[in-house]
Formats: structure tokens, sequence, C-alpha cells
């Protein structure tokens, strides 16, 4: 039995949380549970999953309201504890919005909504979200986003590049994102935020599988 | 009471891909006179405070933590007293 004690947070415009539920609760066969936007505690969860969504109807900017929920409150502490927090899509732009992860997202440099599968490169599989990866293995991953332009100062980028923070990049960068930037880890490397959304590719029915070993990296750190 | 209108906008350092639609846009109708387009956002909130200060410091602090995000946007606002010809 897994050591994973997910928590999938769920807030108001959420919409990929099931499908996050789903790969913990029957494909990685864990202990899972929903929070809800409005929980002050994280419990005994020690991942925590932000999902893709439109919290709080993406309003003001994508993810800026939700950083003020009662629950990311708690989640700040988790994660300076040390708990892992992954966020997807509008989950990045949450952690963006908190500062638990550098830069901002901004709007796509072509002005659209893309809804395609990329391919992705990973740029450093020594990260407990990568490690059951090859180092520059191409992978396939869907993105769903309208705001999915990474964007950083110059210092800043110095310091995630130097640091080994970037782990997966766009081989066709879709939306303008710097460097081809698709996900990141913080310096303490307990917390990821990437725009691609592996949680849509992790189930062979779905016909793609490339994302099944994001999480599967994830919870084998746990063991 | 007072007014603060606030105006929020892309750093000018960040392409800002909706101003450069417009910007386009507005060209190719033959407004070949405008030379750059910036989009941003305006906000207004109604403030019960007592003094224009006290309403400005209330008003940056509400930008800083909510209302703009300094990683990619810059701000600026002015204060008027609230009356008859804003209600």
């Amino acid at each position: 039995m897994s050591k994973v004690k997910a928590g999938v947070v769920v807030f108001p415009g959420s919409n990929c949380d099931h499908d996050v539920y789903n790969i913990f609760r029957h494909t990685l066969n864990a202990d899972t549970k929903f929070l809800w936007h409005k929980d002050t505690g994280t419990g005994d969860r020690n991942i925590i999953i932000l999902p893709g969504g439109f919290s709080y109807g993406d309003y003001l900017r994508c993810g800026a309201i939700a950083k003020f929920s009662p629950l990311m409150n708690e989640i700040i502490k988790f994660a300076d504890r040390g708990g892992i927090v992954i966020g997807i899509c509008n989950g990045f732009q949450v952690l963006c919005e908190t500062g638990l992860l550098p830069g901002a997202l901004l709007r796509n440099s072509n002005l659209k909504f893309i809804c395609k599968t990329v391919t992705l490169k990973v740029e450093n599989n020594k990260s407990i979200f990568t490690s059951d990866y090859g180092i520059k293995e191409e992978i396939s991953i869907p993105i769903a986003h309208g705001e999915g332009n990474y964007y950083c100062d110059e210092d800043t980028f110095v310091e995630i590049t130097g640091n080994n923070q970037i782990l997966f990049k766009y081989a066709d960068n879709p939306n303008g994102s710097l460097d081809d930037i698709a996900g990141i880890q913080n310096v303490k490397r307990n917390v990821i935020g990437l725009m691609p959304h592996p949680e849509r590719a992790s189930d062979e029915i779905l016909g793609n599988t490339d994302g099944y070993r994001f999480f599967k990296s994830v919870s084998e750190s746990l063991m | 009471m007072f007014i603060s209108k606030i105006n929020i906008r892309i750093r000018d350092t960040i392409l800002d891909p909706q101003g450069k639609a417009v910007e386009h846009s507005l060209q190719s109708i033959g407004f070949n006179s405008v030379k750059d387009t910036r989009i941003g956002k305006y906000i207004e909130l109604k403030i019960d405070a007592s003094t224009e200060k006290e309403a400005g410091k209330i008003t940056e602090e509400a930008c800083r933590k909510l209302l703009a995000n300094p990683v990619m946007e810059d701000y600026e606002f002015e204060i008027f007293p609230f009356g008859e010809k804003n209600k």
C-alpha cells in the first residue's frame, strides 16, 4: 500500500480536480481526499495538488483571488515545512501568485486559448517529480490554457537556471514562455508548478500514459 | 469618503500581445500615427477614510497585496474626495 496521502484542492471553478483524484485514488491506489478551499487545515495529507481550472472565475488575474483562500494559508505553511505541493495549470498560476514559485504566467503571446498535445523535454530528472523520466526525454502531454506564457525578470531567470529549477521545457514553444519553460520547482525542491496536464495522459484508456510517470515519481519519493 | 482611481498595466519591458493586436488593427484602418498601444485595467475603489493620505495608504496596500502583481504589472492611482460629481 502506498504511503501517499493525497489532498486534491477544490476551489470554486476547479475543473481538473476529479481527473487528479482518479489518478491518485484509482491508478496509484493511494489514500486520496478532496480539500475544500474553505478548510482551515491540510490534516494528515503529505501531497497537496492544486488542480487546473478557473479558480474564482479567473477574476482580476488567474490565481490572484485563490491565494487568499483559508486553505492556501495552510498550504503555504505546509510547503514551508517541506510538504510536497503540485500545481497544475491554474494551480501553477496560484503558486506563482502566492510566491511559492517565482515568476508569473502572462497571456499567451498569440492571444489564443491553446488546447492540444505538445512535446515536452525533461530538463532535469533529479527531482522528486521527474525521477522516473530520462534526462532530455521527450514526452507528449496535453496543454489547455490561455495564460501560460511564463515570465520572470532577468535576475530570477539566472537564479532558477543556476539552481536547476526548470524541470520541463516545450520542444516547440506554443505560448511565448521565457526560455520555453513549461514547469519549474522551488529552491527547496518540494513545490512544482507546470502548465501541461499530466493527469490527462495517465490512463491507457485515454491513449497516452506519458504523464503517469510524473505521479509515479512523486509517489515513489515517499516510499 | 474618497474615490481611488487605479490604473494597472503590464510592465513596459514586457510584451503586451493584446496591445500589439489592437495597435495593428488601428494601423490597418488608417491610424498610422499610432506607434504603441498598451492595454491595462482600471479599478475604482470607494474608501471610507478620514483623510486623503489615509485613503492613499489603503489603496497602496490593496494594490500591493491583491490588485496588481508586482512581478508583471505597474500601477498608479489618484485619490478624489467622494462628492456629487462622481457619485
